[in-house]
């Protein structure tokens, strides 16, 4: 479905990504996991192609995704939905205009019709009767539904999730989670999902990729990472503070930090 | 000693004030690009019309009280202070063409744009800015919406547009003022003031001052839709950036005025 070759994306000196190779299938929930800065939210915004890699190619389909024309690129995105992390509802629309707002946009749909399908995406959802409410008068639970039913509303091949479960309490992140599984089997759509909540992550997942500082260290079937021995993908799974992913970001040795020692020393004389 | 130190501190600066200018015209050739790629959509499907009308109603139709009250005031305070002034001269007959010329060629335009910037830009950036930060243009571009179309273009339309209107009703509320403190409160002869009014005041006063409130509008159009969309998407990105957009404005407008008034004089 999609797929990345050598993918690399730089932010000046930063590599957020580093030489990525992946093979996403059809009608599977990927999960791409990994901490803070490790490049996951970077190369989800690729694969959607809201940014353009440094070097490396990805494709849709047979499609490269680099270099296209952006009328070609937002013909495909009839076939991409995104759920962001903050919703990204528009707040000046209400539920019911934020959910049927790609319909409008892209169909010449009848209101009646347009109506009849904002009401199922709802349903589907479990927010059905608050359509007049505001964004802003959701809850962040209430709003990333509301975001789910607008990703789904063109019934798209592909839907990305940034951090589903994310500042969710956890009976709504089960729903979500819920949610995500039910559109992969369901309704046969395809998944891509970056989180760092492991055991949602692992639980929802047909395939996980597994990043550390922009490089793929394991990727496979929920199962594979849990038995995995590679140390950092264990450190990773139960949580430990120290490992070989070091706490400690700093680069130089503490001791001459605290010696005041040439080349170390960040307060101005 | 000191001269060892004050050499490094002085190129420093020159560093400084080098580096500053080269993102400054970097910033305004960046602009230049977006706010041209925008207009590009002027000539493209789909049509931005209905998303036009909302941003002159918003921006138009919102700045209508403010500009009112300002015109007002403007137009009083010139009438009492040329009085004054004419007065020493023994010359109050005159006040009529003086607070008109001064209006329509000058205030007008001028206070009316600062005011615009003030009301109308800030909420232009502080707008696009949130929507950078709560990931809602990346939204847009997902659902094969051109940000650039959708929400740059429309705004642009309608400051360049709405400025001149309202600097219209600025420039009457202001003469309708001047004309009350200047002869019903202070005893302008009513027949001198208007007469003179309209002897001096030529049609291209009144153009003038309107294609300056025409430039102004597409300035802070352009200024403040840039200082949004590329707003650093954090709070305080937002908030410098709607600070820089007011001052970025207001500064650009007076500089300007002072360009356009030479052309037209």
């Amino acid at each position: 479905m999609i797929r990345t070759e050598h993918l690399t994306r730089k932010f000046g000196h930063i590599t957020a990504l580093d030489d990525v190779n992946l093979r996403i299938k059809p009608h599977e929930t990927t999960v791409i996991m990994g901490g803070s800065g490790s490049g996951k939210t970077t190369l989800l915004r690729l694969l959607a192609s809201l940014e353009c890699p440094t070097s490396g190619n990805i494709y849709f389909g047979d499609e490269s995704l680099v270099g296209i024309k952006q009328k070609r690129l937002y013909e495909l995105r009839a076939k991409m939905g995104m759920v962001f992390q903050y919703s990204a509802l528009l707040n000046s629309l209400s539920v019911f205009e934020n959910v049927a707002f790609p319909l409008r946009e892209h169909t010449d749909l009848d209101d009646v019709i347009i109506q009849t399908m904002v009401t199922m995406k709802l349903e589907q959802v479990g927010l059905r009767g608050f359509e007049d409410m505001m964004p802003s008068q959701l809850s962040g639970g209430m709003a990333k539904r509301v975001a789910f039913a607008r990703a789904i509303a063109m019934d798209p091949e592909v839907v990305f999730f940034d951090e589903p479960t994310s500042g969710l309490d956890p009976i709504s992140a089960g729903v979500i989670s819920n949610m995500i599984s039910d559109l992969t089997k369901k309704a046969k759509m395809t998944s891509i999902v970056v989180t760092h909540d492991v055991h949602a992550g692992l639980e929802i997942a047909d395939h996980v990729i597994l990043l550390w500082q922009g490089e793929v260290i394991i990727e496979g079937t929920s199962d594979m990472i849990r038995n995995s021995d590679d140390a950092r993908v264990v450190q990773f799974i139960e949580g430990r503070p120290d490992g070989p992913i070091p706490f400690s970001r700093s680069e130089t040795a503490f001791v001459d930090d605290l010696m005041h020692k040439p080349g170390t020393v960040r307060m101005s004389s | 000693m000191s001269t060892v130190n004050k050499q490094p501190a002085m190129f420093q600066m020159l560093g400084g004030l080098g580096r500053w200018c080269l993102q400054s015209i970097e910033k305004f050739g960046d602009a230049a690009v977006l706010s041209a790629i925008s207009l590009a959509h002027l000539f493209k499907r789909p049509w931005q019309g209905k998303h036009f009308m909302l941003q002159m109603y918003a921006l138009g139709v919102g700045s209508l009280i403010i500009m009112a009250i300002t015109g007002a005031f403007t137009g009083m305070v010139l009438a009492l202070q040329g009085y004054y002034t004419l007065a020493k001269f023994g010359s109050e007959s005159l006040l009529g063409s003086g607070v008109a010329l001064s209006i329509l060629r000058e205030l007008g335009p001028v206070l009316g744009a600062l005011m615009f910037v003030g009301r109308a830009g800030s909420s232009i950036t502080a707008e696009i800015g949130i929507m950078r930060v709560t990931e809602q243009l990346d939204a847009l571009q997902m659902m094969a919406i051109n940000p650039h179309a959708r929400v740059i273009l429309p705004r642009i339309i309608a400051t360049t547009l709405a400025l001149p209107l309202l600097v219209s009703l600025f420039d009457v509320i202001g003469l309708a003022a001047s004309y009350v403190v200047g002869v019903e409160l202070l005893g302008v002869n009513a027949g001198a003031f208007t007469g003179e009014m309209v002897a001096k005041v030529i049609p291209m006063d009144l153009y003038a001052g309107w294609l300056k409130a025409l430039v102004f509008g597409f300035l802070v159009g352009v200024i403040c839709t840039y200082m949004g969309y590329r707003a650093e998407p954090t709070t305080e990105g937002v908030a410098q950036a709607t600070t820089q957009a007011v001052v970025v404005s207001s500064v650009s407008i007076l500089i300007l005025d002072y360009v356009l008034s030479s052309i037209f004089l």
